[in-house]
């Protein structure tokens, strides 16, 4: 009997190291595997335990968190959700995150390894660093002004810092207010369908996330091109296209909307916007040129990121030299976003140089302390000074004397150029509204701000009296607001 | 020390010789034994016991005198009381609970709870009304038995009371609390009242019945989530069949006890196989279909697989046939297998297990075991610490069939690793008793109630942990559920109540070696013989 109560014995002790064995197997070589399962909260539990680092813009949060003493304790609150949703995102416990949210989710939810003094000792004791901050580059009085300045309407401005690409003002219409996504339960669920069902799309960051055919804005690229790559003499020799211009290969005749098109100069042509002179001027540079400058401006870029991604806007691929044509004057193929064509003005306003657009301008931690900055960077250069600056004087006399005169500023030096672009099957759709510009205080060293806005139902008829219209006063009201800042900053 | 005080009946070693001849000088040889043995802590203790033996207590140097074999006759010395042992690992295993207490009350509210010191002074008197209880009345009892039981149920109120702050509208420990009193409460009125385990033997047939008539109770009451293990009355529910283990354990120990020859020397032979009459069979085949009888009636599938196991192991212990344990496991797997397939509830416990996020993958979130499984999970190697875990998400059954969870998660594989090994430490202390005793049926019911805790260890942490299908089980001790915690300290009663035996008169089982078969079984037939008599196995008090 003895000898099999030892057996029996043995029997229990293996129970006992497959039970050991088993428990390694679930807590250490298999943990991994479990603790990523979606369907375990711990994780969620423990990125809503603390109180979210906020998002700063002129050095006051707008964001916040809100103790709900539930489960998933801390809840995102935003001070002026619909203002800056095109910047935060939202940060919900339903949905996940988006733009700045999701970009820089680790430093606020405290999970960057940056923000964790002794790494080791964090995972010892389990205990999570508090989220951190950041800070991002916005000018809120611009961007209240562009979100103002656009209203009930449908559109986008993005303004940025030509000098540095620190982006000023990002907005979209129509918003929403991304606090409604915050937290759980059915009432989130119904915000959430109601905003992704809603035929004007509010979450769509337009500013950055949409491409629109530029239109007439894009004459500022052509004109680049042909300037640099000799197409055009110089500003004011007559340009020799006619009026109407017979697209190369095909009958279609390409019209003006305004007067004296015909062999106009190039002064003249910007000024008032003459399709015919840019679609030859785009033939006469060839696809390649046109291409390259477009390029170098930022299109075909599908990378670029700030440091949320951004649509990439295309010159798009004209097979032949009407499509060239059509590309030339911005329609056809060719699309860009706002924030693309504030790049085109900021180029223009800064010698040439195209510089990296970026919204963070640091993070840092809960109580300060700096943990990284963003480092300007310089892309390329899109043009030389000197067409750089043929072009500012050709942008300036748009606002003086042409089209885009509603964006005139007293006491700063600005340079315009008005868009309006067809779309839809046949163009048949109501024109978006463009305006690209930038401007200068009058006893500043370089110009302050350069800005893109588009209106996609401008009530205008035709023609780019509705970029002038429509969209200068937009461009205005925040280059005002930059320069009223930057001249409060030099006092 | 621990582990030294554990295998002290080891130091019978040498007695073969004084057991197989009886005429041989006891004293020799257990004098030899700790030189032999090397352990410096037991060679002085043998005579001071005896020294308490002879001069202190009368009534234990009568007991030898009952089994008919003096000390001064050849009998080997009675191992040492060791109670001292036993006073200061109470202690620890007291101040080990209360830090747990302090530990969740500092995670949660940054302060040492108010009822600190309530806590510990409660489980302290408990304890030690224990322990006088014991070093009255069982003085040679393993010194372990009581500090591991202490141990175990201490943090068991710790994990329980924690999980109550997840949910305040269901408080568990208080009342898991009056449990255990009640539980401390049996365990000291067995070991005061029952001073021979072998008057447990004349009433085996009884525990037969008495553990049949709890098992078929539940199922006139209505089920219980899915399994018809609970009745009610007054507003308590009550486990039979916690209580029927220790019952059975009883009935087998004492039948087998009996018929042990029977079973293992008759029956015709086929071919290899010698197989069993019928009359000897018959309450085989009675076990059998009493589990599955209660798996099918009562859907408890842990309970049924702990008896068949339990009666599987004791049958194998009495016998020495191997046959019977091939012949338990074949009837056991086509039961289970018959049982999986056509009883839907145990089957769907033995899909969970086979896939345990499959629920995940069909988006309705994750079940009980899954949960289970991430539990431990996050507790990884060291724990997050008591109080700061999410075990509470598991939901039903968190505080009882899964409070082991919570252990994991909140103490880590070092915590849970602990926690195995003292349950561990709890049978391996049973088999030795086992091992030690003299008469068959002390054996047989040490084995069997020490397997009753290993079995059931293994199937509800197997279970909880995805190592075996899940079945609704207790952990022993530390599970929320009265019947459970008041079956376990009888259990601890009863091997405390064996244990004194064992160490008071070292048997023959502590002598064998892997290479003495032959001996052994030759010394266990006078032994039996002695055992048998009913008048003579009761110390004349």
């Amino acid at each position: 009997m003895t000898r099999h109560i030892r057996r029996a014995g043995v029997l229990c002790a293996l129970l006992l190291v497959a039970l050991l064995a088993n428990a390694v197997r679930v807590q250490v070589v298999r943990a991994g595997a479990y603790g990523e399962n979606p369907a375990d909260r711990r994780g969620a539990i423990a990125r809503y335990g603390l109180p979210r680092g906020d998002i700063l813009v002129g050095g006051r949060p707008v964001t916040g968190s809100r103790d709900t003493g539930e489960r998933y304790r801390y809840e995102r609150t935003y001070t002026d959700g619909p203002l800056y949703a095109p910047v935060t995102g939202f940060s919900s416990q339903t949905y996940g995150t988006s733009l700045l949210e999701r970009a820089e989710d680790g430093v606020l939810s405290g999970t960057d390894p940056a923000l964790a003094p002794l790494p080791l000792w964090s995972d010892l004791t389990r205990s999570r660093p508090a989220g951190g901050d950041v800070v991002t580059t916005l000018d809120p009085a611009a961007q209240r002004a562009a979100y103002e300045g656009l209203g009930a309407r449908t559109g986008a401005v993005a303004a940025i810092e030509p000098s540095t690409g620190r982006i000023l003002a990002l907005v979209s219409t129509p918003s929403y207010d991304p606090a409604r996504l915050s937290g759980t339960g059915a009432g989130v669920e119904r915000a959430w369908a109601r905003l992704n069902a809603d035929a004007d799309r509010p979450m769509l960051n337009r500013a950055v996330r949409q491409t629109y055919p530029p239109g007439s804005t894009f004459k500022v690229v052509t004109a680049a091109a042909a300037l640099d790559a000799g197409a055009a003499a110089g500003l004011d020799r007559p340009t020799g296209a006619p009026d109407p211009y017979l697209l190369p290969g095909t009958s279609t005749r390409l019209t003006n909307e305004t007067e004296g098109c015909a062999d106009a100069s190039l002064r003249h042509a910007f000024t008032w916007s003459c399709n015919t002179v840019f679609a030859k001027l785009g033939v006469d540079t060839g696809a390649a040129a046109l291409r390259r400058t477009a390029a170098g401006f930022g299109f075909d870029d599908a990378g670029l990121r700030v440091p949320f991604p951004v649509a990439e806007s295309t010159f798009g691929a004209p097979a032949d030299r009407a499509q060239l044509a059509l590309s030339a004057i911005g329609q056809f193929d060719t699309r860009a976003t706002p924030l693309q064509m504030a790049m085109v003005a900021a180029a223009v306003a800064d010698d040439g140089m195209v510089r990296a657009p970026y919204l963070v301008e640091r993070v840092a931690t809960r109580d300060g302390v700096p943990l990284s900055t963003t480092v300007r960077r310089t892309l390329r250069r899109a043009m030389s000074p000197a067409t750089a600056a043929r072009l500012r004087e050709l942008m300036e006399g748009v606002v003086r004397e042409g089209t885009g005169g509603n964006a005139a500023i007293e006491g700063a030096v600005v340079g315009g150029k008005t868009g309006t672009a067809q779309h839809g099957v046949g163009n048949s759709g109501t024109p978006y509204a463009w305006f690209v510009s930038w401007a200068q205080a009058e006893d500043a060293p370089q110009p302050a701000v350069a800005v893109a806005v588009v209106v996609e139902d401008a009530a205008a008829e035709r023609g780019d009296i509705s970029g002038g219209g429509d969209a200068a006063p937009i461009a205005r009201a925040v280059m005002e607001a930059v320069l009223d800042s930057e001249a409060a900053e030099r006092r | 020390m621990t582990h030294d005080a554990c295998r002290a009946p080891d130091t019978a070693r040498p007695g073969p010789a004084a057991a197989a001849d009886p005429h041989a000088p006891a004293a020799p040889a257990t004098s030899s034994a700790p030189a032999a043995s090397g352990v410096p802590a037991v060679s002085g203790a043998p005579a001071t016991s005896s020294a308490v033996a002879a001069s202190g207590a009368p009534a234990a140097s009568g007991a030898p005198a009952a089994s008919g074999a003096p000390a001064a006759s050849g009998a080997p010395a009675p191992l040492p009381r060791r109670r001292g042992v036993e006073f200061s690992l109470l202690v620890l295993a007291v101040l080990l609970s209360v830090c747990g207490y302090c530990a969740v009350g500092l995670a949660r509210g940054g302060a040492v709870p108010p009822g600190a010191a309530g806590y510990g002074g409660g489980l302290g008197a408990l304890a030690l009304l224990a322990h006088l209880a014991v070093r009255l009345r069982a003085p040679h009892a393993d010194p372990l038995l009581l500090p591991i039981a202490v141990l175990l149920n201490g943090l068991g109120l710790v994990l329980i009371h924690r999980l109550d702050l997840e949910t305040p509208g269901d408080r568990a420990a208080p009342a898991q609390l009056v449990w255990s009193t009640l539980g401390i409460g049996l365990f000291v009125a067995t070991v005061v009242l029952l001073r021979d385990h072998r008057t447990l033997r004349r009433h085996a047939y009884v525990c037969g019945a008495a553990a049949l008539v709890l098992l078929a109770l539940p199922v006139l009451f209505p089920a219980v989530n899915g399994a018809r293990i609970w009745i009610r009355f007054a507003g308590f529910s009550i486990q039979p069949g916690e209580f029927a283990k220790v019952l059975l354990a009883l009935f087998f120990a004492g039948h087998l006890a009996a018929g042990r020859h029977a079973l293992a020397r008759t029956g015709r032979r086929l071919g290899p196989l010698r197989l069993p009459t019928g009359r000897v069979l018959g309450p085989v085949v009675a076990v059998w279909l009493l589990s599955v009888g209660v798996l099918v009636l009562e859907r408890d599938l842990g309970t049924s697989l702990l008896f068949f196991g339990l009666f599987v192991v004791l049958l194998y212990v009495a016998t020495g046939r191997t046959g019977w344990i091939a012949a338990g496991l074949l009837l056991a797997v086509a039961g289970a297998v018959a049982v999986g397939r056509l009883e839907p509830h145990v089957h769907g416990r033995v899909e969970d297990w086979l896939h345990p996020f499959a629920s995940v993958e069909a988006g309705q979130g994750a079940g009980q075991l899954a949960q289970s499984l991430f539990s431990f999970a996050a507790g990884g190697m060291l724990g997050t610490g008591l109080g700061l875990g999410h075990s509470v998400l598991i939901g039903f059954a968190v505080k009882s069939d899964f409070v082991l969870a919570t252990a994991g998660e909140e103490l880590g594989l070092a915590g849970l690793a602990a926690i195995l090994l003292l349950y561990g430490l709890l049978v391996h202390c049973g088999y030795r008793t086992g091992l030690a005793l003299r008469d068959p049926f002390g054996r047989l019911l040490a084995v069997g109630l020490s397997s009753i805790v290993a079995l059931q260890v293994f199937v509800i942490a197997g279970g909880v942990t995805g190592l075996i299908p899940l079945t609704g089980m207790a952990m022993p001790f530390l599970a929320q559920g009265g019947s459970s915690v008041v079956t376990n300290w009888i259990i601890v009663a009863l091997l405390v109540r064996l244990s004194d035996r064992a160490r008071r008169e070292p048997g023959s089982g502590a002598r064998t070696g892997a290479g003495a078969p032959v001996l052994a079984a030759a010394g266990t037939v006078p032994l039996e013989d002695g055992a048998a008599r009913p008048d003579g196995g009761v110390p004349a008090r």
